[in-house]
């Protein structure tokens, strides 16, 4: 069932890509054949091609950076857990990545300066704010 | 839709009069028509454009939908396989829990619903437990907790994929604007849910403490060192002396995710005292509003407790009885972060909530009381 469900945003992504190249090409034809046709003095020709092109090429430009968006947005982040470790006695601290298993008040091993057991006192993520224009608080 | 058309009709003048493209008046009606016949499209299908916008929306968060809900159904196979060591592959039976459901009580007449309600979540639990025990034989009973969530919040995500699912068909068939509005209204809050259960599976599979378990956490610093014993059901309660009164300390018993039946526990304690309890106090995870900060502490009275109401009958029953107030602390949070790994914010907010708690205690009871302090939620990744 994943399996197909990848496969199916899969095929979706490489048909979208597929017409974004596509009209990728036939807009940048249009704007050298533009060039052409100006060179050659129909500027009426000229300005038609010059206008589908700019077209093309913004609107397929616009709908890639859309679609890698969307792919960018299909993914579960999974932010980095810490584990601070303590030691009661000496107030000792260690802060290093969460491992399966650890859980606040967990008995770990013994301190590297008092010899005492050092425990989990927190668990936590840390969330770095996206920075506001500006802020009604 | 009007100012759609003025905007066209505009476009329209506008064109007529300055634009004039190279190629003479010929071009120039072509141009025209090209502009009128927009016009008229958008006058007889401009809702139908409009619909056919939304419903090109819904299906790409639908698209997400199904991926998050895919990767949640991922996720708990991989973890029973993991932990749960199973001697046959447990695909088909998750995906029969997966479609588990729960039918609520008949609420004709009212009376006696929450007992009713109490029997039916406590056999689900029963039943629930009984499901991964099956499915992961090998798992000690913190866990079965934690695979219990983990395949509670891909049961979740299952259901919020196939509503929205629902309401997309239903409007592509009927073609009904009203159908696909109300779907595409709600779907930046339906998709900060399921992308909040999302992050909450491996927190879950990995046995990671959630925001939610901030009560939890607040009550297990108040009574880390002191003797437990349990209660029911599936809690812990310690009996510490604080500013001089007796607290007796009641959270669920991790480090496993489970949230206990508190409404029980607290009716045990002020029976076992005879009511002589001077005060309840309830430190709960709080929804916070746009624009509050995370882990904010605020202070009121009643009882913090979530869920469907069935604890929060309990306790204000039993504080009733003998006229017990009930105060309450929260840290607020908002439920993309009750649900994911807990924030650093709301982790530094629980020595700021065990603050609140002493001030309340010293403001409303006098030396020599007993006072029942009660750490609310999800115990998961937190022990005592």
């Amino acid at each position: 069932m994943s399996g197909n469900s990848q496969s199916a945003t899969a095929r979706v992504s490489t048909f979208v890509l597929m017409i974004i190249f596509i009209t990728l090409a036939l807009s940048l034809t249009a704007l050298v054949l533009a060039v052409n046709a100006f060179s050659y003095g129909n500027e009426v020709v000229a300005g038609y091609l010059l206008l589908v092109g700019f077209v093309g090429v913004s609107m397929s430009t616009y709908v890639l950076l859309q679609s890698r968006r969307r792919m960018a947005r299909l993914k579960i982040e999974t932010p980095p857990i810490v584990t601070t470790i303590e030691c009661r006695k000496c107030g000792f601290k260690n802060v290093r990545e969460f491992s399966r298993g650890d859980y606040v008040f967990k008995e770990l091993e013994l301190c590297q300066k008092c010899n005492e057991k050092m425990i989990i006192t927190a668990i936590y993520r840390e969330v770095k704010e996206k920075e506001k224009g500006f802020s009604l608080r | 839709m009007n100012e759609v058309l003025i905007e066209l009709a505009g476009m329209s003048v506008l064109q007529n009069q300055f634009l004039q493209f190279p190629g003479g008046d010929s071009l120039t009606q072509i141009l025209s028509i090209l502009f009128y016949g927009v016009f008229i499209v958008f006058l007889f299908y401009g809702q139908r454009i409009q619909m056919y916008v939304m419903l090109r929306e819904v299906e790409g968060s639908l698209y997400k939908l199904k991926y998050i809900k895919d990767e949640g159904r991922k996720i708990a196979i991989e973890t029973i396989k993991e932990i749960g060591k199973p001697q046959a592959d447990p695909t088909p039976r998750v995906d029969r829990f997966l479609e588990y459901f729960t039918i609520p009580p008949q609420s004709m007449d009212p009376a006696g619903i929450v007992w009713k309600l109490d029997n039916i979540l406590d056999v689900r639990d029963t039943r629930l437990k009984d499901e991964v025990k099956l499915m992961a034989p090998a798992t000690d009973e913190p866990q079965g907790f934690n695979l219990e969530n983990t395949l509670e919040a891909a049961m979740a995500l299952n259901y919020i994929y196939k509503v929205i699912r629902h309401f997309y068909l239903l409007g592509k068939k009927t073609l009904s604007l009203y159908i696909i509005m109300q779907i595409q209204m709600i779907l930046p809050m339906v998709m900060r849910e399921a992308e909040a259960y999302a992050s909450a599976l491996k927190a879950f599979a990995y046995g990671q403490p959630i925001g939610d378990g901030a009560g939890a956490l607040v009550a297990a610093k108040l009574m880390h060192g002191a003797e437990t014993r349990k209660i029911q059901k599936d809690c812990i309660v310690g009996q510490v002396p604080i500013e001089g009164r007796v607290a007796y300390v009641i959270k669920a018993e991790g480090p496993g995710g489970n949230v206990g039946k508190p409404g029980d526990a607290i009716k045990t304690i002020i029976e076992e005292n005879e009511g002589k309890i001077s005060t309840v106090v309830m430190i709960d995870a709080g929804l916070k509003l746009e624009g509050e900060g995370v882990g904010e502490v605020a202070e009121g009275i009643g009882a913090a407790i979530g869920g469907p109401g069935v604890d929060q009958f309990k306790i204000e029953e039993s504080t009733l009885k003998y006229r017990i107030p009930i105060n309450a602390v929260v840290i607020k949070e908002d439920i993309g972060d009750a649900v994911s790994p807990m924030r650093k914010e709301i982790s530094d907010a629980v020595d700021k909530a065990i603050e609140r708690v002493k001030s309340v205690i010293l403001e409303r009871t006098k030396e020599g009381d007993k006072v029942v302090i009660v750490g609310v939620g999800n115990t998961i990744g937190i022990g005592q």
